[in-house]
């Protein structure tokens, strides 16, 4: 599409730049059903399969406000410390789009229903940033537009577009933060701690699976330069529909870049949507904001004000879980960990999936270790997300499990989860289908043991004679010959038993 | 047996449940009249023979099978207006937009209908998306004053009113977002009641003005009228703003009424509904029913309500703004019409060709309207300055309403004028609708009686009743023993029809 954009060297850009950050959270619920509807709220389907008049804006048809999704936005409300309104009222965002099926959509404008909160996050080397939320407020999703024929996917040089209206009316909730600022250098680091707290704790909330690679979390990334020291903000572009942690990161790097350059070569920035393409991992031109858009918001007729009372919102506060950074704190403390080991396991998305790992019955060590060394490396291999790897908890502690009562050798422990996010199945049915258990009949053993002893037999007397270390030669043949499925420690013990120095 | 189109749907209903006549032969009656007369009328859009017949049928089968009445109006034929959603039948709002366009679904006003044996005869005329005084501004031409066919029936319901004034149907469903059922009541000497707002629900009801439209009954009496009130009123989950509270007893108190004794209710007569731009014979015709009223006991007051003065211009802000909004949908992606896909066409220069041809200057002329009031900067000078003028009105309503029971005017200024004559000027047109638009800005509940014809042209003038929100009753009571008093001397106003064509 658009030419490569100049870039600016990022030192340079935050030797003579300040960044501000402007952060938008699209969340969809996981309620049962849709905002304003009783259509199924699922993700995917067969396109316009979970419709009805409502969701489909049918003339005539109303929406009726879904109690679970005025709840469970509270109550991210109250976890971002935010105020809860008194009172709210639904408006409407007046815009034509074809995958808008009422050409409105019915969002909250100036009274959303939490307001005023923050969020701390913590960064790589500790430090904690307070990220200040403007709002959070309630609305429903768009269908989804496949343009078919473009060469990207996109609308520019597509034959034509096909709608699918099963994701119309899905509920959402969009945090705003307000201006980021003085975050200077470490701009893009917040914005993925950000991100990634965000995540956690809408996770620990329940409210939502969370998953960015099916859009059901969704960053749009406001970022502007001002010269350092300016107090005015500059002109701000805004990328949409980031869909993974490291994108976020790597989005507000890019436009940091492209703008310190476009800036310091005394141009002026585009106030403009842009794309972030994963691929070369840079931003291009979308649609032109070059006069605002104006959505002519009002309050929405067709649905009553809402007016939760005080004494549910006090009780909601009373169903909140105990928040990640509460956890990570906890966690500390109860598995014995340094700061940097904790940095590393929050670092590597692993705190929840270690703490589930324990809860299943692993030994915190244990767990810790399969998932900042080898899932952390699978997850790096197979290129998701640790916690999008095909393995829960639970069967981690399972393969842990394994390993303990001596059925599996740390190996063959590893070739059992290899089997497992394989989509092989269970732990145990691995075992089973890869014939993976340990050999710890000793009299199998003995007979290899006997075989190789008998092969080797200027070997064996030199154990015989007391030379022990040469029985790693006897061990190595004897995994070698039961395909690495006996236990080498076992092994050991026997050979050196066979030969009497035991 | 007698021409059954002429008695009253209470006198029907009574006929068929006793078993004196078949349901099925009186939609037949009415069938054959609407054959014979509709071609000069034209108060239908959609006539459904098959369907009409075989509710009918339905009905007679539950009662020969010794079934007690569904309802009280169990087998009587009824005119649902166009702007109701319907399963089995074309719902076109009186647009080319919605040519030929039959719903997957039922309004809840339908539904309740079907279930109560009501024999749905069709779908009545109506000025495009229920904006007119006239009917003239259907799609599929105007429909005529049985009183003088060269005359409107009134707007934007004129097709139920003459459906009823006609004889075509004894009972008729309109819809009240300005005036729409009082005002073609009062000029084809009907009644017609606006229920308080969220008394029926709007669940189907194609939206013109979310927070002003409500549907609501029509008959030739208040008997008649009250009684399918109550079978179409009521608490409905699918829309958000109905009442969740019993249903006012209307039935009773048209019963009440029609004792003839008002003893002890006090009356308060708008100072502000009249003077300059009232027809002389019209307001001659309304001071006799107040004269009428005092007579039968009514403590008779003047009461001034000065804001209403501010109401039409506050009407005019308010409805177009939603209405700009409601119609968005109307982008032929889904349904409806769809002007321009020849496979050159962007989808954006499809929509607009669509609406350019699907609209009528009315329509069109309402949303830019809407769409002008709501822009940004405008906003607070329009959509927000009537919103706070409809505060004022309400309390004007509610001041008045601590001193009398119930408010009376004229229905609407003249009688019906001619078809043409408002045509070119909108502002005349608006006019029809002064007396009425208040009790939609309030939500108060509000009807008009017919109360004798103008001297000066011989046409029918409507008595306003207007009484508090919920209290709806009253103003049945009063209506009740005003027609009591009215059709002593002369018989029933509504026979007094010239017979059509003749």
């Amino acid at each position: 599409m658009t030419a490569t954009a100049e870039l600016m060297d990022y030192s340079d850009v935050v030797a003579r730049f300040d960044p501000v950050l402007g952060l938008e959270v699209h969340v969809e619920l996981s309620t049962a059903t849709k905002m304003f509807c009783g259509c199924a709220n699922v993700f995917g389907g067969e396109p316009n399969t979970r419709v009805c008049p409502t969701c489909l804006g049918l003339p005539g048809s109303l929406p009726a406000v879904n109690g679970r999704a005025v709840e469970s936005a509270i109550r991210i409300g109250l976890a971002l410390n935010c105020q809860i309104a008194e009172w709210c009222r639904f408006a409407r965002k007046n815009y034509f789009y074809p995958d808008m099926p009422k050409n409105f959509q019915t969002s909250q404008y100036d009274e959303p229903i939490a307001f005023d909160g923050y969020l701390d996050v913590v960064l790589e080397d500790g430090e904690i940033f307070r990220v200040g939320i403007e709002r959070a407020h309630m609305e429903e999703d768009t269908g989804k537009s496949l343009h078919v024929g473009g060469a990207t996917g996109r609308i520019h040089g597509a034959e034509h577009s096909l709608l699918d209206y099963n994701r119309a009316g899905v509920p959402l909730i969009e945090i705003v933060t307000k201006p980021i600022t003085g975050a200077g250098e470490r701009a893009p680091e917040v914005a993925r701690a950000y991100v990634t707290a965000l995540r956690d704790l809408l996770r620990a909330l329940d409210v939502s699976d969370v998953r960015m690679d099916q859009g059901s979390l969704r960053c749009d990334a406001n970022v502007s330069l001002m010269p350092k020291g300016a107090e005015v903000f500059g002109t701000r572009s805004e990328t949409k529909n980031v869909n993974s942690l490291r994108s976020v990161e790597r989005a507000v790097r890019y436009e940091m870049c492209r703008q310190g350059a476009v800036l310091t070569a005394g141009g002026t920035v585009v106030q403009e949507t842009r794309h972030f393409d994963e691929a070369t991992g840079s931003t291009s031109s979308g649609r032109r904001k070059e006069t605002a858009e104006d959505y002519r918001y009002f309050p929405e007729p067709d649905l009553v004000p809402i007016a939760p009372a005080r004494e549910w919102v006090e009780e909601l506060r009373t169903t909140l879980p105990e928040l990640p950074w509460e956890r990570r704190r906890r966690a500390k403390e109860e598995w014995g960990l340094s700061d940097a080991e904790l940095r590393d396991l929050v670092n590597a998305g692993a705190l929840e999936l270690v703490a589930e790992t324990v809860e299943a019955g692993a030994a915190p060590g244990e767990a810790r270790s399969w998932w900042v060394s080898y899932l952390a490396q699978q997850a790096n291999v197979r290129g998701v997300e640790l916690g999008d790897l095909e393995i829960t908890p639970v069967q981690v502690a399972r393969v842990t499990a394994l390993v303990a009562e001596g059925s599996l050798t740390n190996k063959l422990a590893r070739q059992v989860v290899d089997g497992v996010l394989d989509g092989e199945g269970e732990p145990d049915e691995v075992v089973e289908k890869r014939g993976l258990k340990v050999v710890s009949d000793d009299s199998a053993l003995l007979t290899a043991i006997d075989e190789a002893l008998a092969a080797n037999a200027d070997v064996a007397d030199k154990i015989r004679s007391g030379k022990v270390a040469a029985a790693g030669a006897i061990v190595g043949a004897v995994m070698k010959a039961t395909k690495g499925q006996a236990d080498a420690k076992r092994v050991r013990e026997l050979v050196l038993q066979r030969c009497g120095q035991s | 047996m007698g021409d059954l189109t002429r008695l009253t749907a209470a006198e029907l209903a009574a006929k068929v449940h006793a078993r004196e006549v078949t349901a099925v032969e009186v939609a037949q009656a009415h069938l054959d009249r609407i054959a014979a007369v509709d071609g000069r009328v034209h108060a239908f859009l959609h006539v459904d023979h098959e369907g009409a017949l075989a509710s009918a049928r339905a009905v007679d089968e539950a009662l020969d099978a010794g079934q007690a009445p569904a309802s009280p109006l169990a087998g009587v034929p009824l005119a649902l207006k166009d702007v109701f959603t319907t399963r089995d039948m074309p719902t076109t709002c009186g647009s080319k937009m919605l040519e030929g366009w039959v719903p997957p679904y039922d309004a809840t006003v339908t539904r309740r209908l079907r279930e109560a044996g009501v024999v749905i005869l069709g779908k009545t005329n109506m000025d495009e998306f229920a904006m007119g005084s006239s009917t003239e501004n259907s799609a599929y031409g105007p429909t005529r004053n049985p009183w003088d066919l060269d005359r409107i029936p009134g707007g934007s319901g004129g097709g139920s009113s003459a459906a009823l004034a006609a004889f075509e149907a004894p009972l008729a469903i309109g819809t009240d977002t300005g005036g729409s059922i009082r005002q073609p009541g009062a000029v084809t000497g009907t009644v017609g009641a606006k229920p308080t707002y969220g008394g029926v629900s709007r669940y189907g009801l194609v939206a013109f003005s979310s927070s002003l439209d409500q549907g609501g009954p029509c008959g030739r009496t208040v008997l008649d009228t009250a009684l399918l009130h109550e079978v179409i009123a009521g608490y409905d989950p699918l829309d958000s703003t109905s009442i969740d509270a019993p249903v006012p007893p209307v039935v009773a108190a048209a019963r009440e009424g029609a004792a003839g004794d008002l003893a002890g209710v006090r009356v308060g007569v708008v100072r502000e509904f009249a003077g300059e731009g009232y027809q002389p014979g019209v307001l001659a015709a309304f001071h006799a029913a107040v004269e009428q009223l005092r007579a039968l006991g009514a403590e008779v007051v003047e009461v001034s309500c000065p804001n209403f003065t501010y109401a039409l211009p506050a009407y005019y802000l308010i409805a177009p703004s939603e209405c700009s909004s409601n119609l968005a949908r109307f982008d032929a992606m889904r349904y409806g019409l769809r002007v321009g896909d020849d496979g050159s066409r962007s989808a954006e220069e499809v929509m607009a060709l669509t609406r350019e041809a699907g609209f009528g200057p009315e329509v069109k002329r309402r949303i830019m309207i809407g769409t002008y009031a709501l822009s940004s900067g405008y906003y607070d000078a329009y959509y927000g300055q009537a919103q706070k003028v409809r505060t004022l009105i309400s309390r004007d309503f509610a001041a008045a309403f601590e001193r009398v029971d119930v408010l009376v005017s004229p229905t609407t200024p003249t009688t019906a004028f001619r078809i043409g004559e408002r045509a070119d000027d909108p502002m005349a047109m608006y006019l029809s609708d002064l007396c009425t638009i208040p009790s939609n800005l309030a939500g108060n509940a509000s009807m008009s009686v017919p109360c004798g014809l103008a001297e000066e042209d011989g046409l029918p003038v409507g008595l306003q009743i207007m009484a508090p929100a919920m209290q709806d009753h009253r103003m049945y009571r009063v209506a009740a023993a005003y027609e009591v008093a009215r059709d002593a001397g002369a018989g029933r106003l509504s026979d007094r029809v010239p017979e059509v064509g003749a």
